[in-house]
């Protein structure tokens, strides 16, 4: 009993160090913003490689969510004889839901896997320490345009995510089932809030660009410098990049109803 | 002379586990100090304790006169005037021949790019490799990685250097090249070079005072020839590399003859 008293206040010392380190790293991140101005091109060369490397898998998932979306949604909708509402049925999942938590969740998996891998790599062979010893901040030469880099790529690419899904919705629902198209684009462009939907969506990718970035970046840096070490490292941030966000999504989505 | 690194007291334990023990030692300059011992006798954590990559849990580092910063200005100050050499080379992965060896140099100074030119392409000349300047890191050798990685420490102008096993994994010729180039930088360019290896034979040819680390503690000191006379049995079994002594080849285990009847 004692032995298992003391464990337990080891782990839960373990974790909140760990909590300490999580948040002493992003204040550190945010205090060498100022490094993203002196190096401009660092951040641009991470906005290519977080952003414009997820490009692909982004939209086709995009696009075939959205085709799912309009089946679905058209069964149910018929039941009701409310076919014309697909357009904006689909165009608020897709905005207001899908668009921000999917497009997190391939991110986690496509870059923040990567850069977990990167980061954890250039640990284990000890780059960040001869960047130290060069008198370099490793945070802010390699950290700070990664964080910047991806807060800034997650709201574009949540948003390449929807407009997928609005044209793969679109061609299931128009094309293929057979609702008016007028219907389809008119309800979703009078019903469409800007500020309830677009802005809440934007606002959720960006949370969502910060937790999973900071996450897969924590990780790497206070990866174990072994190869097995970098390993678990990945494997933590895609998983709790994943409960991380779906567990954000429903706190952030009650707070914007203001339930 | 007063010395470039004085040590007094130091000591270091990871999660209570002692990894050096009240350990002293002293660096004088311009000379070229070894630090010799086994694998996991901690020469590399007391490197990263010189350099100021680990804080000592107990006692001084002194550094070029003054106790060690405690503020990260004043550390950086220190160490562009140090360089290190480590372990794997730990060139940026990302970065040319080239542009590994100026980093430093666009990090700390506001030199025009012909300057830095000229700067990279000498420190590349001194190592040798002049004509791999437009190479990624992944299409060297292990021994030409780590003579770039030489020539970056060296780009500016130190007055300390530290190697992490600058001869570990390299083939007889780079490693007679690079045991050369300490040598003639130290010398050159008036440097202090402190260097950390479980070579003997490469190490004792170019050191100018030895430290013995086993365990963690200094087992004994001297110049080459004075160790060479020193009749401690460990001292003798590590410096000619003999299979036995006080330290066994076996782990502890039963007899054989037993071990081998037993069902
Ligand atoms: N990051 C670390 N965490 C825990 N123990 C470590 C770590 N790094 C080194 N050690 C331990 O410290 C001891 C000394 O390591 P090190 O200084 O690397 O030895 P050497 O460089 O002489 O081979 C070893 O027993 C090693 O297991
Ligand atoms: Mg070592």
């Amino acid at each position: 009993m004692r032995r298992f008293l003391a464990q337990l206040g080891r782990r839960g010392i373990a974790f909140f160090a760990r909590l300490g380190r999580r948040f002493l790293l992003l204040l550190h991140i945010l205090a060498g913003s100022g490094e993203l101005f002196r190096h401009f091109d660092q951040l641009i060369r991470q906005l290519h490689g977080i952003g414009v490397r997820s490009v692909a898998i982004v939209s086709l998932s995009g696009f075939f969510v959205g085709m799912v979306l309009s089946l679905q949604g058209y069964q149910v909708l018929t039941q009701f004889s409310a076919e014309e509402s697909l357009g904006l049925l689909v165009a608020a999942s897709l905005v207001r839901e899908l668009g921000p938590v999917v497009t997190a969740l391939l991110v986690a998996g496509r870059a923040g896997s990567a850069l977990t891998a990167e980061i954890g790599l250039m640990k284990t062979t000890e780059q960040l320490a001869a960047l130290e010893m060069m008198a370099v901040d490793p945070i802010r030469r390699v950290l700070v345009p990664r964080f910047f880099g991806g807060l800034l790529a997650m709201p574009l690419l949540a948003g390449l995510f929807s407009a997928f899904g609005l044209l793969g919705g679109y061609l299931v629902g128009v094309d293929l089932l057979g609702v008016d198209a007028g219907a389809f684009w008119g309800q979703m462009q009078q019903r469409i809030d800007c500020y309830a939907d677009l802005c809440s969506g934007i606002f959720k990718s960006l949370i969502f660009g910060l937790v999973v970035i900071w996450i897969a970046l924590f990780e790497g840096y206070d990866s174990r410098p072994t190869s097995e070490g970098v390993g678990r490292a990945t494997t933590r941030t895609v998983v709790q990049s994943a409960l991380a966000v779906l567990c954000l999504d429903f706190v952030l989505t009650a707070l914007l109803l203001g339930v | 002379m007063d010395p470039v690194v004085r040590i007094r007291g130091l000591r270091f334990a990871r999660a209570g586990k002692p990894i050096l023990t009240d350990l002293d030692l002293t660096v004088a300059r311009g000379s070229v100090t070894a630090i010799l011992g086994p694998s996991g006798s901690g020469k590399t954590t007391l490197l990263h304790l010189i350099s100021g990559l680990l804080r000592p849990q107990a006692g001084q580092v002194e550094l070029m006169g003054h106790p060690f910063p405690r503020g990260r200005r004043a550390l950086y100050q220190l160490r562009t005037r140090m360089g290190m050499l480590f372990q794997n080379s730990a060139l940026l992965t990302d970065l040319s021949v080239f542009e590994n060896v100026a980093y430093p140099l666009r990090a700390h100074t506001d030199l025009s790019e012909s300057m830095i030119r000229k700067l990279v392409l000498l420190k590349l000349q001194s190592v040798g490799l002049r004509g791999a300047r437009d190479l990624m890191p992944n299409q060297l050798s292990g021994g030409m990685a780590r003579r770039v990685a030489l020539a970056r420490a060296m780009a500016l102008d130190p007055s300390l250097l530290l190697y992490d096993e600058p001869f570990t994994g390299q083939d007889p010729i780079s490693l007679g090249i690079l045991v050369r180039l300490i040598r003639q930088l130290n010398d050159a360019s008036r440097l202090t070079s402190i260097l950390v290896s479980h070579d003997v034979r490469e190490t004792l040819r170019i050191a100018d005072y030895v430290y013995l680390l086993d365990q963690g503690k200094i087992v004994a000191q001297g110049t080459p020839a004075q160790l060479a006379a020193e009749n401690k049995p460990w001292v003798q079994q590590f410096l000619q590399g003999l299979p036995d002594g006080p330290v066994h080849f076996h782990y502890p285990a039963p007899d054989l003859l037993t071990d081998l009847l037993e069902i």
